[in-house]
């Protein structure tokens, strides 16, 4: 009652004694404890999880108390795996077990946000009785006016202002700019869409009906490994990280397991227990290397080498000194060993060729259908050529014949041959490349041939295998250039060459190289390699990953469970991907959407290009054909666009709905009319590619939404251009422009121009960097705050994000808020735009027909090698008419397309006539008059998840059964009884808040759900035997394509890092003050994933409050620093502030900065530029790689996210040098007019605002 | 009513019932405040220094001036101790201490003020009190030299005044006539004295109170009853 009067019994405390009167028992009062209790205590549980791209996907129990969130727990109610496995749990870690801090924190943007000057110029307009895109139109069209609050981005001046203000200033600008410049001019960012599917579904379903181009991500934040689609025409496609259980060898190489996969590291760990061996290649001893039986401190981006090592030795050991059974049936079915190349004369050697196709015998091979694209093998038995099913020619145009089942003659099953050794014509020595010391010298080895007749010439073929083997430095007895044993180390790929380049050991590499193969030989496959950004973030990452998928393919690893490779970084799998689609691009109601690729479109549009070093022949290969030598990277670009391969946005130099009407107006009647009009006037050049001139007025982008994303504090890579170029802000880039990096295909305007963006809008519950640059800021429900989606690829569960507590303030969930946006732009759109039809040029995609558009060879339409055919050899010209007032209708309602055209997935089609009524009785219909009327409602966010729940495969086991009936008739495979036990099922939004619940085995992917196996990719490939999506509808050790041999890597070979030379000049800066010359490494960070929670102020506890630089301590002590100095790394991209963290961890030569450390979190000014101190992509700048644009060609087509372009940065070099305290200067000073006009550092040249020359 | 009459009739008490039943209140409905507020996280060597030093002087002065003043003259008599021996000891033992408690608190004080950690996590009554337990322990400080010159002159009355006055408010007849002779420093002390004790429970003074002297023979293990 009384704690004082409880004190008045001291002396009656004491009830009893025991053990001897050691231990006592009292009758204290017991009411303080309930304090403890009642900070536990809550009103209710909702499910929920984190919409962030760790690819966790964690399943929580959020806890309301008094209408707010008072904590997070871990739920621990997954589903139990099968006996003799580990169970999920935990899952969650400590960054995801503080978010709660963010709803109620000061980072939380509460009400609609936009910039004074701009707010206050449109009301201005406004209130001289201007309409809202009359208005809009008015502050555009006067560069003084636009000025005004462009040049001040990122320096604060937002005020608050109210959801109907802002929406008609976004739908007046969306509205301006389709009908001014043309609706491709409207883009939209936002990645990742497992984290949140409806909330991304939400901008890009908003985007897609009104014309609007969605950028990729993957690509762009380097996390897509292009070796994947190339090597198995499959984006990305992993194990679960149960699958790591059943795995008796692991490697683990660039994926920091136990700090950025936290919840799953568990297995990691776990795996040890049941013996299998751990390797870890890691240049610092990261937390990973922790776990490992042995590191192997592989020289940062030097990885290929040593694993082309590995695969030497296993090569040697496994297929020469001895054919293990098991690898040669799985070389022979399941990858392009045996097919036949053929040898072609280049200058005065020979080198590997395209592979040989039926189309090159006179009779075809008798196959009638695409012969250009099926490949062949020579029999075994006869030595006959003969085409294997499964190619890709196979897939389209006829049915079930497109597997990898053997073909037979007779009763007997024909066996392909994979080595001419034995049996050859002749002996032969051909080139292969070479660039071990950066350009490429050119190495040749013998080579066992085949004389065949191809078009009435004789032709030396050679086989896969045998070009691999010499190209690994295998001595087969055939003479010549070879190595003489694993210590020759002047031959390339032997075990002491790698450690010349690697500083491993090569001990260590043959006998981990051994032993891995040796474990799959013994186990059918259980070697798996884990990999991720470390490896990947690199310029030529393709060759790190293939030289991975090479090993593990000799070793035939990949498709088998617990082995195989586990690439983890970024990609978060969209499980319900293919009832999702129509959802968020609007398929339901047209096709096609736009989309643009990420890395090509910040490439172009922050006129990264102009300040381009690498010098694009410095990557040919010596023997290359090099048809577009002395072309500049960007050039290699506009040639990929104009093939049809990549996408473009903004297309033409011309508005998309302007060129429909002017076609028209020339008598197009129909889609087939307008493309014509356009080919007509893309050859007289009265139409040319936006790329062409992207600096012109006429093609940069004008409205940009970012949602879901933060893109300019975190994976801008050439953060800086971004600034300067996109956004005409303060910026740091500490370089004119590069005459150097003018091209022959664009063209050159003397001065670059600034502030291309007219309007920015972000889309956050949190302020960061990409508000503040923001022109309007939108506040958005947390992720307790809103009903959604998510899935990752680390588990087979779907999960909720729930509304735990109402969004707070003022804010919506990205669904009400696009939807917002849609009626605003819906009503002044009847004014200004009606219905009108406008061109989509869209590249020829993967998994579609199309894809066998380019076979052979590339030819130019422009440089008159061929005729410009839509889909053939331009991108396919599409018309979608657009009645842009009903967009508000279109948005809210699932439209009549599912019923009339179906659903599709990666080239297979179904029919959803039986979901879509489901729909409508389980969502209700819409009852509003007008062209949504009696359609399945999606209005409410709940009503989106059901609907991408309903038409999925995965959540919709009717729709599975559906979809594996069609790949079967492909196949000629019957593959229904791998979902057939869950046809009845169906995963409702309800199911997955009670409890996370396993998906259904669908055609998406290419592993299973089952009792017996975990999810593995490549599963259903090699036990199903449905083709790779590749070529040779195998896996695919050589690429054929003429650009991949241009550049040298039609074989995987190594490829040091590129110089990209951004010290240069940095020198004289510094002049001699200490400093180091370091390699810029960005890792993904323990404290924060990407951005999110690095802010919080429970992470910035645990680690030092602010941004951090780690080194090595020798590189510290040679410049005198000391662990936490400031110090500013800077070079011709821009210049960071960071406070010094020296750490024996690190290896010399090496600076760390994690990821997304934001400039708003006490960062000083840089003393360089004068400006704010910068993030970690202040220093770098995007380079773009030509074989990443190869496209029409099968499993080298464009793919959204699947293939293109990717923005890597880990080949950067920084100056590093120390601040003292007293210099660092916190720029906490009113903004003046001149600090307003110095938008560039001192000394750098200013482009004056919205100059045109000429 | 004079001033004097209020400030040594009627404040002594105000005083008093304040520390008194402040500090009850304060200990049944704000447990989780009845703390000393210790800073050790944020600094430790200075703190180490300073507390030490603070704390024997300010206990050695509490006990003192407990002792001193509260024990009835004719006690003192008793034990032998004369007026003049009785003012040598104060003057020599309040200098040694008081000394003591100045240096270890101005090390506080520095620490307090100059350290940044320790002044972000400082609320205002903590500076505060510090404060007018510097000035107090200054003012009594500043009394010494004048009680030595009385002692030189042979005259301790001023001593035996306080003492009276101090008994008298503890018996709750309070006579503020008795300082009517008392030099104005002395006063000046009395007053910054008294409203430590008004200020006590709205400090972290109150841990005080809870001298953990338990802990010097608790048993190894306790176990509290069921709750009831």
């Amino acid at each position: 009652m009384s704690h004082f009067l409880d004190r008045l019994n001291f002396f009656k405390k004491v009830q009893s004694t025991f053990s001897n009167g050691y231990g006592i028992v009292t009758n204290e009062d017991r009411q303080w404890e309930d304090g403890y209790r009642n900070r536990w205590r809550f009103d209710k549980v909702v499910r929920s999880t984190h919409g962030v791209n760790c690819t966790g996907s964690c399943s929580w129990n959020v806890h309301v108390k008094n209408g707010l969130v008072a904590f997070e727990m871990q739920a621990t109610d997954y589903p139990r795996t099968r006996p003799d496995m580990p169970n999920h749990e935990p899952r969650g870690c400590q960054r995801g077990a503080s978010f709660s801090w963010y709803l109620y924190s000061p980072h939380r943007v509460k009400h609609p946000m936009i910039r004074e000057r701009l707010v206050t110029l449109y009301r201005t307009e406004r209130a001289s009785g201007k309409d809202p895109v009359e208005a809009w139109e008015a502050i555009q069209t006067d560069p003084e006016k636009r000025q005004q609050y462009t040049a001040v981005r990122g320096l604060g001046g937002h005020i608050r202002s109210s959801w109907e203000e802002v929406t008609e200033i976004i739908a007046a600008a969306n509205v301006y700019t389709a009908k001014k410049h043309g609706p491709d001019r409207i883009i939209g960012f936002s990645p990742i869409p497992a984290m949140s599917m409806i909330s991304y579904a939400a901008g890009s379903r908003y985007l897609s009906l009104i014309g609007g181009a969605c950028l990729s991500f993957y690509d762009w934040y380097c996390d897509l490994p292009p070796a994947s689609p190339q090597t198995w025409g499959e984006q990305t496609d992993v194990p679960e990280a149960a699958d790591w259980y059943n795995s008796t060898y692991l490697i683990v190489a660039g994926a920091n397991l136990p700090m950025t996969r936290t919840p799953d590291a568990h297995f990691y760990s776990e795996v040890r227990y049941k013996g299998a061996k751990v390797v870890a290649i890691a240049p610092d001893y990261a937390e990973y290397v922790k776990f490992a039986d042995l590191w192997m401190p592989a020289r940062q981006g030097t990885d290929a080498a040593v694993f082309l090592a590995m695969g030497h030795v296993a090569l040697k050991e496994f297929f020469v000194d001895r054919q293990e059974p098991y690898f040669q049936e799985y070389a022979r079915t399941y990858t392009d060993l045996p097919m036949l190349v053929r040898l072609d004369k280049q200058d005065d050697a020979l080198v590997a060729g395209r592979m040989v196709r039926a189309s090159d015998f006179a009779d075809a091979l008798g196959e009638k259908n695409n012969p250009e694209w099926k490949t062949v093998v020579l029999d075994e038995a006869t030595g006959d050529v003969f085409t294997p099913n499964g190619s890709i020619g196979f897939r389209w145009g006829e049915k079930g014949k497109w597997n990898l089942l053997p073909r037979k003659k007779g009763r007997k099953e024909i066996q392909p041959r994979l080595s001419l050794v034995s049996d050859s014509d002749d002996v032969v020595e051909v080139q292969f490349p070479c660039f071990e010391s950066g350009t490429d010298k050119g190495i040749r080895r013998n080579i066992p041939v085949k004389k065949i007749q191809i078009n009435g010439k004789e032709t030396l073929v050679a086989t896969v295998f045998d070009l691999q083997l010499a190209q690994y430095g295998i001595d087969r007895g055939l003479g010549g250039d070879i190595a003489s044993g694993y210590d020759d180390a002047d031959t390339p790929n032997t075990p002491a060459w790698a450690e010349k380049i690697t500083g491993v050991k090569q001990a260590d590499i043959i006998r981990t190289g051994r032993e891995f193969a040796d474990n799959a030989a013994k186990t059918r496959g259980k070697s798996m390699v884990i990999l991720g950004a470390g490896i990947n973030h690199w310029y030529h990452n393709d060759m790190n990953y293939r030289a991975i998928m090479n090993l593990l393919h000799m070793c035939g690893c990949v498709g088998q469970s617990g082995g195989g490779w586990a690439h983890y970084v970024g990609q978060e799998k969209l499980r319900p991907q293919a009832g999702w689609l129509p959802v968020a691009f609007g398929l339901d109601w047209h096709r096609p959407p736009r989309h643009m690729n990420g890395t090509t479109f910040f490439y172009f549009h922050a006129d990264q290009w102009r300040y381009e070093r690498l010098d694009a022949d410095s990557l040919l290969a010596a023997t290359a054909k090099g048809k577009y030598k002395g072309s500049q990277l960007s050039d290699y670009n506009v040639v990929s666009q104009r093939l049809g391969w990549l996408p473009s946005a903004p297309h033409f130099n011309k508005n998309p709905l302007e060129i429909c009407k002017q076609a028209e107006a020339a008598g197009a009647t129909d889609e087939k009319g307008v493309a014509d009009y356009v080919v007509d006037k893309l050859k007289s050049g009265e139409i040319a590619f936006a790329a062409e001139d992207i600096d012109a007025p006429e093609n940069h982008p004008r409205n940009l939404f970012v949602w879901r994303a933060n893109l300019l504090g975190c994976s801008a890579k050439g953060h800086e251009y971004f600034l300067k170029h996109l956004l005409g802000a303060q910026n740091g880039v500490m370089q004119d422009v590069v005459k150097e990096a003018r091209g022959k295909e664009i063209k050159w305007h003397d001065e670059a121009p600034i502030a291309k963006l007219d309007l920015m809008v972000d889309i956050n519950f949190r302020m960061n960097s990409t508000g503040a640059y923001s022109d309007i800021i939108l506040p958005t429900a947390t992720w307790y705050e809103k009903d959604d989606l998510n899935t990752t690829d680390m588990h087979p569960f779907i999960h909720p994000l729930t509304e735990a507590v109402d969004p707070g303030w003022e804010s919506r969930s990205d669904w009400q808020i696009f939807k917002t946006i849609a009626k605003e732009f819906s009503k002044l759109a009847e004014k200004h735009l009606g219905t009108r039809k406008d061109l989509v040029a869209l590249p020829i995609l993967h998994d579609t027909p199309a894809e066998l558009a380019q076979p052979l060879e590339v030819k130019d339409w422009k440089r008159g090698e061929c005729e410009p055919v839509p889909g053939k050899t331009l991108p396919l010209l599409k018309v979608v008419e657009r009645n842009f007032a009903d967009t508000y209708k279109k948005f809210t309602a699932l439209g009549p397309l599912m019923v009339k055209l179906g659903n599709n997935v990666k080239g297979i089609d179904w029919n959803t006539e039986k979901e879509y009524k489901h729909l409508k009785e389980l969502c209700y219909t819409i009852q509003d008059e007008g062209v949504s009327k009696g359609m399945p409602s999606l209005e409410e966010d709940v009503n989106v998840c059901e609907t991408v729940l309903a038409l999925a495969p995965e959540t919709n086991g009717d729709v599975a059964v559906k979809s594996w009936r069609n790949l079967s008739e492909k196949t000629g495979i019957d593959h229904v009884h791998l979902a057939a036990p869950r046809e009845d099922d169906k995963i409702t939004f309800r199911d997955i808040k009670a409890q996370p619940r396993k998906i259904i085995t669908a055609p998406t992917w290419s592993g299973i759900e089952s009792e017996k196996v975990s999810y593995n990719a490549g599963y259903t490939n090699i036990h199903e035997h449905i083709p790779f999506r590749t070529l040779t509808g195998r896996a695919q050790f050589y690429q054929d394509h003429e650009w991949m041999r241009d550049f040298g890597e039609g074989f995987c070979t190594y490829r040091p890092p590129v110089d990209l030379q951004a010290t240069r000049g940095i020198e004289d800066i510094i002049k001699d003050k200490p400093h180091l010359v370091l390699n810029w490494i960005t890792p993904h960070s323990k404290w924060g994933i990407h951005s999110t929670y690095n802010d919080n102020l429970r992470m910035l506890t645990l680690f030092r409050g602010g941004p951090g630089v780690w080194i090595s301590e020798k590189d510290a002590q040679s410049i005198g620093l000391e662990d936490g100095d400031w110090v500013e790394a800077l070079n011709t991209n821009g210049t960071t502030m960071a406070r010094v963290i020296v750490s024996q961890r690190i290896p010399e030569g090496m600076a760390m900065m994690y990821h997304a450390q934001e400039k708003h979190i006490n960062t000083p000014g840089s003393n360089s530029t004068g400006k704010r101190g910068g993030i970690l992509n202040s220093v770098t700048r995007v380079t773009v790689k030509p074989t990443h644009m190869i496209g029409g060609y099968a499993q080298l087509s464009y793919g959204f996210n699947y293939y293109g372009t990717v923005g890597s940065q880990r080949d950067e070099f920084v100056v590093l040098h120390k601040i003292p305290d007293p210099d660092i200067d916190w720029l906490e000073r009113p903004l003046t007019p001149e600090r307003e006009a110095a938008l560039n550092p001192p000394g750098i040249h200013q482009a004056p605002y919205g100059h045109e020359d000429e | 009513m004079d001033f004097t009459k209020f400030i040594f009739g009627i404040y002594p008490y105000i005083a008093l019932t304040v520390f008194l039943v402040g500090s009850l209140i304060r200990f049944d409905r704000e447990q989780y405040s009845w703390k000393a507020d210790s800073s050790q996280l944020f600094e430790k060597e200075q703190l180490r220094k300073g507390s030490i030093l603070f704390h024997i002087g300010v206990l050695a002065l509490f006990f003192g001036h407990l002792a001193g003043l509260v024990t009835p003259h004719t006690w003192f008599l008793g034990m032998g101790v004369s007026d003049m021996a009785h003012q040598y000891i104060a003057i020599i033992a309040g200098a040694v201490f008081g000394t003591i408690c100045m240096l270890g608190g101005v090390i506080l004080w520095r620490r307090r003020m100059g350290n940044p950690r320790v002044r972000v996590n400082s609320r205002f009554m903590d500076i505060f009190i510090l404060d007018w337990l510097l000035v107090t322990l200054a003012l009594g400080l500043i009394t010494i030299p004048f009680s030595l010159l009385h002692a030189l002159k042979g005259d301790a009355s001023t001593m035996v005044y306080l003492a009276e006055w101090v008994q008298s408010v503890l018996l709750f007849r309070a006579e503020p006539a008795m300082l009517a002779d008392v030099g104005w420093i002395y006063k000046l002390h009395l007053f910054f004295g008294m409203t430590v004790f008004l200020l006590f429970p709205f400090t972290r003074l109150v841990h005080v109170w809870s001298i953990p002297l338990g802990y010097l023979q608790r048993p190894y293990q306790v176990v509290r009853s069921r709750f009831r």
